[in-house]
């Protein structure tokens, strides 16, 4: 057996991250010496707390009663017939505050308030991740604050108002490149300056272990739910498919099906508006191992070392770095990594809207649009998108791409 | 001297707590950063420089701010080494580089080493670099002789205090509170009590920064570890267009009142 099949099989038995937080050679925790303290006290609750009967069975009561799990599996006939397909949704949009982020979100708040925490720090770039936090901590009572790059305030502006109605304080970034990235900068310092009585509630699979083996956890249920849903009406789904910013949604969906070998596992990345850097933020198939956030994982870099700027035209996966399990999962080749571009995501969009009545997210479009190409390579198929989010956030940027029914006869 | 024992001596020599003064290469100016330099080695024990990074999480505005300025204009890495080589002067204190890591990874730990003996760099500091993870690093300027300087805070345990003290070279860097750099110092008595502890627990030569503006802190750390790191607040002075040396000088010296 190679050393790459090794490394699959040690993380589909559950040995993988390991003691040191590592996926293989990714992962690990590179924080200033300040956080080493916290993060090996979130390590003990993650492998104590959250692993508590007790605490097991408030989470699995908060995710039926209040986050409305399971979310249900739609069949999408016409867009299958558009594509030649048998093509399933995993509906996340259907989820409470309308993404995959509340899995998350309600989970660490629950963790975060059994091991003391005082108040929580949470970033966002499309604003779904910061919606979540505010309404996990308002169902929890801890207060709440949400850094937000002022790029993402002006794009996601929908979901600004919806954080402060829930509670929350948002604090604009103005520093770095103003999305994403600078967010998470700016709520490490936060959690830098109280990491006794701070929580950090991160957005997606990154930062420093025990986060990318944390949230992967909370957002597992997903593809436990898909799968078991799958094999009851129809059959194990021939290729799943997610879109990969920092990698949470894909990585709960892909998780359960590791050891389905036959099941063609896709992460779909934003190809932005081009194949240069800062153009798009497709980290895995474009990026190098490098070291941010926390953790060493696929990063896009220039040749100083410097973080590069990204692009996406949807706010939640515009970011240079993803987790380290994605990583790991391309070096292994179990999961194949490509790229949608912004002009695809939109008339995949598009598509969805006329052909299911659905409105997906901007980002769950690029798992639609990474589907319907592979669907046309193989005709028949029967194929599981993951729908990460409901699209009503992105009303504002659609604004600037006014509806064309043109855009999605072009691409077909 | 092997560079790490040239550190070490030159913290130890210092009449008075030595002061090792921070700048951020080419802030405010390129053109100034040899010249900063020159003066600031002159008037402090040690220099260490700022690689700038575009995102430096562990550091507060004044810093964030100065890595931006050196970004937009140009300064890499590189291009340290390469004004570091040109330079026509000998620089009258120990030099080390203080850098998040993926710079360091995208040069490379192997060039890296042979670039810093070559242009007279003696050692690194690297904030978000915790000890469990330096492995490679230290192997690679373990065998050039180079410093990699750890650090401790106020919530590091007792236990782990003691390993960082033993696995550090150069000297051992006290961070005085949590938080990120250029915010004020802590309580006083809790400061003394922690600071001693460090001090107990160090085979080498301990310094002290985060917060340090003025000769009075100076003076109260300096009654219990070795130095003093002032960065924020000379990065302030180079920014204002005052004189660094004597500003630092100001630090050094005895004041009347304590
Ligand atoms: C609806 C939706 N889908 C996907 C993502 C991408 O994140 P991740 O790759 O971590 O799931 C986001 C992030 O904000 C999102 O809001």
């Amino acid at each position: 057996m190679n050393e790459n099949e090794a490394l699959l099989d040690a993380l589909i038995e559950g040995r993988l991250p390991d003691d040191a937080g590592r996926f293989g050679p990714f992962g690990g925790r590179y924080v200033p010496e300040t956080l080493m303290a916290a993060v090996t006290r979130l390590d003990e609750g993650v492998r104590t707390l959250l692993r508590s009967a007790e605490l097991q069975a408030r989470l699995e009561a908060e995710l039926r009663d209040w986050v409305g799990r399971p979310t249900p599996i739609t069949p999408a006939p016409a867009l299958g017939a558009r594509w030649g397909a048998e093509v399933w949704l995993k509906r996340e949009d259907l989820a409470h505050t309308g993404a995959h982020k509340i899995n998350n979100a309600i989970g660490q708040a629950l963790l975060a308030q059994a091991l003391g925490a005082r108040r929580i720090v949470a970033e966002t770039g499309a604003g779904q991740h910061g919606v979540a936090s505010a309404a996990a901590c308002a169902r929890v009572g801890l207060p709440c604050t949400v850094y937000m790059g002022e790029v993402d305030v002006a794009r996601q502006a929908p979901n600004v108002d919806r954080m402060r109605r829930l509670g929350a304080e948002v604090v604009p970034v103005t520093s770095g490149d103003r999305t994403l990235r600078a967010a998470i900068d700016e709520a490490i310092r936060d959690w830098v300056s109280d990491p006794a009585g701070t929580y950090y509630l991160i957005g997606s699979a990154i930062g420093p272990h025990p986060y990318p083996y944390l949230v992967r956890e909370l957002q597992a249920v997903i593809g436990r739910e898909a799968r078991a849903q799958m094999i009851e009406r129809a059959a194990l789904p021939e290729a799943v498919f997610a879109c990969v910013g920092g990698g949470s949604n894909a990585i709960g969906l892909f998780h359960a099906f590791l050891g389905d070998r036959d099941v063609r596992l896709v992460g779909v990345e934003a190809g932005g508006r081009g194949s240069g850097l800062g153009d798009h933020s497709a980290t895995l198939s474009a990026g190098r191992p490098g070291v941010l956030h926390g953790n060493y994982s696929m990063l896009l870099y220039d040749d100083d070392g410097l973080i590069h700027e990204t692009h996406s035209v949807s706010a939640g996966l515009d970011y240079p770095g993803v987790g380290p399990e994605h990583a790991l999962l391309k070096l292994v080749g179990r999961v194949d990594y490509v790229t949608a571009s912004d002009d695809e995501a939109l008339a995949a969009l598009d598509e969805c809207c006329e052909a299911e009545g659905i409105l997906p997210a901007l980002e769950s479009a690029h798992a639609l649009a990474g589907a319907r190409r592979w669907a046309q390579a193989h005709p028949g198929a029967r194929l599981l998108v993951g729908l990460s989010g409901r699209g009503d956030k992105d009303m504002p940027i659609l604004a600037q791409y006014p509806v064309r029914k043109e855009r999605s006869d072009a691409a077909a | 001297m092997r560079p790490h024992e040239r550190v070490k001596a030159a913290i130890e020599q210092s009449e008075g707590p030595a002061v090792v003064g921070f700048l951020t290469a080419g802030h405010p100016h390129p053109d100034r950063f040899l010249r900063d330099l020159a003066a600031i080695a002159e008037a402090a024990d040690a220099v260490e420089i700022g690689v700038p990074f575009s995102d430096p999480m562990a550091d507060g505005v004044t810093v964030q701010r100065s890595s931006r300025v050196a970004i937009e204009h140009g300064v890499s890495l590189r291009w340290i080494f390469a004004e570091l080589e040109r330079r026509d002067f000998e620089l009258a204190a120990p030099v080390l580089l203080m850098s998040y890591l993926n710079p360091l990874l995208a040069f490379g730990y192997e060039r890296l080493a042979a670039r810093a003996a070559e242009t007279g760099v003696c050692g690194f500091i690297v904030p978000d670099l915790p000890f469990e993870e330096s492995g490679p690093l230290k192997a690679a300027l373990d065998a050039a002789g180079l410093a990699l300087v750890q650090l401790v805070t106020p919530a590091t345990p007792r236990e782990r205090l003691r390993r960082l003290a033993a696995e550090s070279s150069g000297f051992l860097y006290a961070v005085t509170r949590t938080g990120t750099t250029g915010a004020g110092l802590s309580v006083p008595a809790e400061l003394a009590e922690y600071l001693a502890a460090v001090k107990a627990a160090s085979p080498l030569p301990v310094c002290a920064g985060f917060g340090v503006r003025e000769r009075a802190h100076v003076e109260l750390i300096g009654r219990h570890v070795d130095g003093v790191i002032v960065g924020s607040a000379l990065v302030e002075v180079l920014e204002s267009g005052a004189d660094p040396a004597a500003f630092l000088r100001g630090l050094k010296g005895r004041s009347a009142t304590v």
